[in-house]
């Protein structure tokens, strides 16, 4: 027989009791720590068990880097075109549309000025969640402005990728914004200002192949996806399992690719130091 | 091997090929029949190609008759002088180069190649180039510019190679710095999709004053079974990602992503190979007189400034 005995039938908490417990409060990683989500803000995103990086975007990372989160962004309002009336399961606008209302960003990139530690610099920083960070157009175009406004105030400029490769649906236009990114950092390398690349997960495609990998330094956050083809092509390619740990940020990096990996903790202070040790 | 729309073309040819055989042995006079047919074929053929659907420019451009970038270099060229290898790993056998002269003229030639039969294709990696294909084309590039030569790429390839050793040795990166390293080059660049123009692999020898695209070719951020496999999740979908990626040489031009068109032969490239080479070599000096009145500062900046303003926004 049981100790415990329910003598009222059915919840009987009236909505005026009910406690509010909102959703997301509690984080956990892929290796099973749990972590309360304002610790996790306070410790960079980052898991202080497992030094799990979490993926962020924009907004954290603007807020990580500039000085008292105080920036002036560029470009804010642009948004993306439909040149090829493109529609697959659903018209290409509606999508961006959709993307927009749900996420809350206008485009997968957005840039901005300011100070780290305060020496000047320009960031152009992708956003993951608006269509897996895919460039078009607008990551192209806006990428490209944030390099002129380097250019033109003789500022060092900081890349932040984060994406899956180029749009599908701005097709030969989004291919041509590879090109249109490399000819801005071709201006950039003959001004003799610094490019940072700073790659995070996932970095793939398009994007690895142009503007990720022409850093005068290429960086990335440890245990991050980085690669021309995706795991997936390769595997079906090749016939084999890839090996553990293949085009991870380490991998990369014993490969010849990457000048270091840093933890997202110590980000600022790193780049605070070498735009100093540049400057100096 | 005959594609599907090109079979009744086909059909029709070979009963005009069994009518001049009969007419020769036997002294009946067919030549009535057979010009009224010549006619036939030929109205056919016009109308078979001037309503090509995206899709069959596509077969069109993978044909295995097709003529590949030596087939053309070769053909154009009085003297040509294969050079191999990047220098640091091996020789990429998808990536071809070497100087050549049209006309009297030095031409540093660069192109990816496929390959005709089995032993061929698995050779040249079906024309899908490694880091270091990538990386002697850039050598290339910088001995032409050395020696003051323009350069002419020849663009055929179904990707850059998605392998193991590819991602070890740095693809993206190889292909990166081709695209900004092709945007200083001093001397003039004439690069021409002759096949398939796939994505980064393609874009990876591919930054020129001038772009062209031969008239049944295809250039896009990817193939259109691809696109049909991510986006409708099934492989079946290509002729509708055809559609929709806008691939073809019209599509990008009035998109002003390339600087224009060079006229196949009736009935595509591989038909009739002489004169494909021929429109193909006017072209080239045509293009290269044109550029030939630039100063490089001024062709540098032009280059950059026509690829800078492709893209469309809301602002």
């Amino acid at each position: 027989m049981a100790w415990f005995k329910r003598t009222d039938k059915g919840i009987k908490t009236s909505t005026e009791e009910k406690k509010d417990a909102p959703d997301g409060l509690w984080f956990k990683t892929p290796q099973g720590n749990i972590i309360h989500t304002r610790e996790l803000k306070n410790n960079s995103y980052v898991c202080p068990d497992d030094d799990y990086h979490v993926k962020i975007g924009s907004k954290e990372y603007f807020e990580i880097l500039f000085d008292n989160n105080q920036f002036k962004e560029l470009d804010a309002n642009m948004t993306s075109g439909d040149p090829l009336n493109f529609t697959d399961s659903k018209p290409y606008p509606a999508r961006i549309e959709a993307t927009i209302k749900k996420t809350d960003l206008k485009d997968a990139v957005r840039s901005a000025v300011g100070k780290i530690d305060g020496q000047d610099i320009v960031i152009a920083c992708m956003d993951f969640n608006f269509i897996g960070g895919s460039m078009g157009s607008v990551v192209g175009e806006k990428i490209a402005r944030a390099i002129d406004h380097s250019l033109k105030n003789k500022i060092p400029f900081l890349m932040i990728s984060k994406s899956g490769g180029a749009r599908m649906m701005e097709a030969g236009f989004s291919l041509m914004q590879m090109a249109k990114t490399s000819a801005k950092l071709a201006l950039l390398d003959d001004a003799k200002i610094p490019y940072i690349s700073l790659l995070t997960d996932p970095t793939t495609g398009g994007v690895t192949a142009s503007y990720a990998m022409l850093g005068d330094f290429n960086i990335a956050e440890p245990g991050a996806l980085i690669g021309f083809a995706g795991p997936r092509v390769i595997r079906e390619t090749i016939g084999k399992d890839l090996p553990k740990g293949f085009q991870s940020s380490e991998f990369v990096l014993e490969h010849g690719f990457l000048d270091f990996i840093i933890d997202r903790r110590q980000l600022k202070s790193r780049l605070s130091t070498l735009l100093r040790l540049l400057k100096n | 091997m005959v594609l599907e729309f090109e079979k009744p073309i086909a059909d029709l040819e070979q009963k005009l090929q069994e009518m001049k055989d009969l007419a020769q042995g036997k002294s009946i006079d067919l030549s009535a029949d057979i010009q009224s047919l010549e006619e036939k074929i030929k109205a056919l053929k016009k109308e078979t190609f001037q309503n090509l659907t995206r899709w069959q420019r596509v077969q069109l451009s993978r044909h295995a008759e097709r003529p590949y970038a030596l087939d053309y270099i070769y053909e154009i060229t009085q003297d040509f002088i294969e050079i191999h290898g990047d220098r640091s790993v091996k020789d990429d056998k998808a990536m071809i180069g070497g100087l050549g002269d049209i006309d009297g003229r030095s031409v540093m030639f660069i192109g990816q190649q496929k390959g005709r039969n089995t032993k061929q294709r698995q050779e040249r990696n079906f024309g899908m180039a490694n880091p270091e294909g990538y990386r002697k084309a850039l050598r290339l590039m910088k001995m032409a510019e050395k020696f003051g030569k323009p350069i002419v790429t020849l663009i055929d390839t179904p990707g850059a190679f998605p392998g193991l050793e590819a991602e070890e040795r740095g693809q993206g990166e190889a292909i990166a710095r081709n695209l900004k390293e092709m945007f200083k080059l001093t001397v003039p660049v004439i690069c021409i999709i002759i096949g398939e123009g796939a994505s980064g692999g393609a874009l990876g020898i591919a930054i020129g004053d001038k772009v062209f695209m031969l008239e049944n070719t295809w250039y896009s951020v990817i193939s259109p079974e691809s696109c049909s496999s991510i986006l409708w999740r099934s492989w079946d979908y290509k002729e509708q990602a055809a559609e929709a990626l806008k691939l073809t040489a019209n599509d990008m031009l009035s998109n002003k992503l390339i600087d224009g068109i060079i006229e196949e032969p009736l009935g595509g490239a591989h038909k009739d190979m002489k004169t494909m080479s021929k429109t193909l070599k006017e072209t080239i000096l045509k293009a290269l007189a044109e550029l030939d009145k630039m100063k490089p500062d001024k062709r540098i900046e032009t280059r950059i400034n026509k690829f800078c303003s492709m893209g469309v926004v809301n602002e």
